[in-house]
């Protein structure tokens, strides 16, 4: 078939690509090891020598383990509030035709075309209004609820997959829509929570503006912040700066190498058909 | 064909009535995400109207922050700052996901292995992001003072990408197409899988060429999956903020200070929340508009199939 001949443009662009991608990479990971005089005096495209953990002892000394602390902290409780609201939102708006779930859905829809920035000065009054302010729960309760209109797309395309012979096999035993729920959708949609859960997970892990407008204090900075914050304090010292980003990522790249077919099948179908 | 696909539509919407939820349990997430995303759109709107330092209580000014923000020309300067990177955000971005997604939704033997590496800037923060290529492109440790042969043209203006404006948009550019590139690939990704491979069947059959393919079957048959893609770089373009706080500061002078940027500097740096509020509205407004024309302009609500007929 025509298809299956090899494609030379492709071909070009895709290594092209990597390349891209990968060099940066690199420079991380090696700098990430390197003395600092090393690195100014060989580039950063240079080969690995003179390793040391140096950069390493230099994070951690500033307050990063509490930064990880503080930003697992959010990122569970996003991920739990996500969990919890999502699948109950999806199975309606999957299941119950009426007008008032399809306006829900729409609401949804325009949350996707609110931008996060047009809403942080009222985010900001109404946290501190509420005496959240500097707290990790005032960047929590935000975060989560941005994370719900993409989850819920997601996870409904996902349940659209669920044949209705099922749904009525269910009815004819009689079972509650509560029952259909637990039993028939969300074992058959754990693809789909296990997508929007990583989704979530990262929108914790890495969210950058909440944080910084509505907290403050050392004790509550998230890596993020954190790895800002030590850049523009160590602007020159390249080496540090790649260790601080190499330790933020580790666990967001544990999570991927476990979990990546879940995220790239979810954000797949965002495109929908 | 329509006959037969509304039969099949009325009865897996018609069909029994035990087991179907309520519209209560929409309740707990809509009310959730109404209480962080609607009600603070109607508080942005009363705090333009007044004055306010984060420390007392706002003061109505009626309408003095509006005529203050629309006689600022940074503020009016920063929509054409935007509209700049926006559309070269699309214009970069849209070719190479696209082809890189296509590509990806084929059976090459490599592909697996290259989609891991592909997607890990998907992974990274924003801030991560931004801080890694502040590095990188730092004219006196970066790629600039080691490639100096390629950086030190005028092109690059010498090396010192953060100094001088359209290198500078330049830098935003690249390091958004470096961020987003992979999300977009694998939305086109899964537009190209949903194409029916009998479409190509056919089109062999006809003598078709592998160009002539992309232009009559996966163009139009990516239409629904374009529109989400533009959609989302459109907002995600005009929200532009975590890598021009890092890696630009709104500088050289102004030019890179976009509208969210300055609402951030008149909100957090300036204390001006009432005329930051004004920025917020406009924000909301613009964005929201936009995605409406587009979302109607090409009948993407209807969600209609790209497969109708097929």
């Amino acid at each position: 078939m025509t298809r299956q001949r090899p494609n030379y443009i492709a071909g070009v662009l895709t290594t092209f690509w990597l390349l891209i991608v990968l060099v940066p990479i690199y420079v991380l990971v090696k700098g990430a090891f390197q003395t600092q005089s090393n690195y100014i005096a060989s580039g950063p495209l240079s080969l690995p020598k003179d390793l040391t953990t140096q950069n390493f002892h230099l994070v951690f000394q500033d307050g990063f383990a509490r930064f990880f602390l503080n930003t697992g902290i959010i990122t569970f409780a996003v991920v739990l509030i996500v969990i919890a609201l999502v699948p109950p939102v999806a199975f309606a708006i999957v299941r119950n035709r009426s007008r008032t779930v399809t306006v829900a859905f729409r609401i949804l829809l325009l949350g996707l075309a609110v931008p996060i920035q047009a809403v942080i000065v009222p985010i900001f009054y109404l946290i501190s209004k509420a005496h959240l302010y500097d707290t990790l729960l005032a960047v929590i309760l935000p975060t989560a609820a941005f994370s719900i209109p993409l989850s819920t797309i997601i996870l409904t395309g996902n349940m659209r997959d669920i044949t209705s012979e099922m749904y009525e096999a269910m009815a004819l035993d009689g079972a509650s829509s509560w029952r259909t729920f637990r039993s028939l959708v969300v074992p058959l949609s754990r693809g789909g929570i296990a997508t929007i859960t990583i989704f979530s997970a990262l929108n914790g892990w890495n969210g950058f503006l909440f944080p910084l407008i509505l907290t403050q204090s050392a004790h509550v900075e998230v890596f993020t912040l954190g790895l800002y914050d030590f850049t523009t304090a160590n602007a020159v010292d390249a080496p540090a700066v790649c260790a601080a980003v190499v330790l933020s990522i580790i666990p967001i790249l544990l999570v991927y190498l476990f979990a990546r077919r879940w995220l790239i099948q979810g954000l797949m179908g965002v495109g929908g058909k | 064909m329509t006959t037969l696909a509304n039969g099949g539509r009325t009865k897996s919407s018609g069909g029994l009535k035990v087991g179907r939820p309520s519209f209560l349990w929409s309740l707990p997430a809509i009310t959730y995400f109404a209480l962080f995303a609607l009600v603070p759109l109607g508080v942005v709107a009363w705090l333009s109207f007044n004055s306010w330092d984060a420390i007392g209580s706002p003061k109505w000014v009626g309408t003095a922050n509006w005529s203050a923000m629309f006689s600022d020309p940074i503020f009016i300067k920063s929509f054409k700052v935007t509209a700049i990177l926006t559309t070269l955000g699309i214009v970069v971005q849209t070719p190479i996901s696209m082809l890189l997604g296509v590509w990806a939704a084929g059976n090459q033997r490599n592909r697996a292995v290259l989609s891991v590496l592909y997607f890990i800037p998907l992974l990274l923060s924003a801030a991560a992001i931004s801080v890694v290529w502040g590095q990188l492109l730092n004219p006196y440790f970066g790629f600039p003072h080691e490639l100096h042969w390629l950086f030190g043209s005028a092109l690059f203006n010498h090396g010192y990408l953060f100094s001088s404006p359209s290198t500078a948009i330049g830098v935003l550019t690249f390091v958004g197409m470096w961020q987003w590139t992979p999300f977009h690939t694998l939305i086109y990704q899964g537009g190209a899988r949903g194409i029916p491979e009998v479409l190509y069947q056919a089109a062999s059959i006809d003598g078709a060429g592998r160009i002539r393919q992309f232009f009559s079957i996966t163009l139009p048959q990516l239409r629904n999956t374009m529109i989400t893609s533009l959609v989302l770089m459109l907002v995600g373009g005009l929200t532009t903020f975590d890598s021009i706080l890092i890696l630009t500061q709104g500088q050289p002078g102004t030019s890179t200070t976009t509208t969210s940027y300055y609402m951030y500097e008149k909100a957090f740096q300036s204390f001006q929340f009432g005329e930051a509020s004004v920025i917020g509205v406009v924000l909301a407004v613009v964005t929201v508009l936009i995605s409406l024309i587009i979302v109607r302009a090409s009948g993407w609500d209807k969600m209609r199939s790209t497969q109708e007929g097929v």
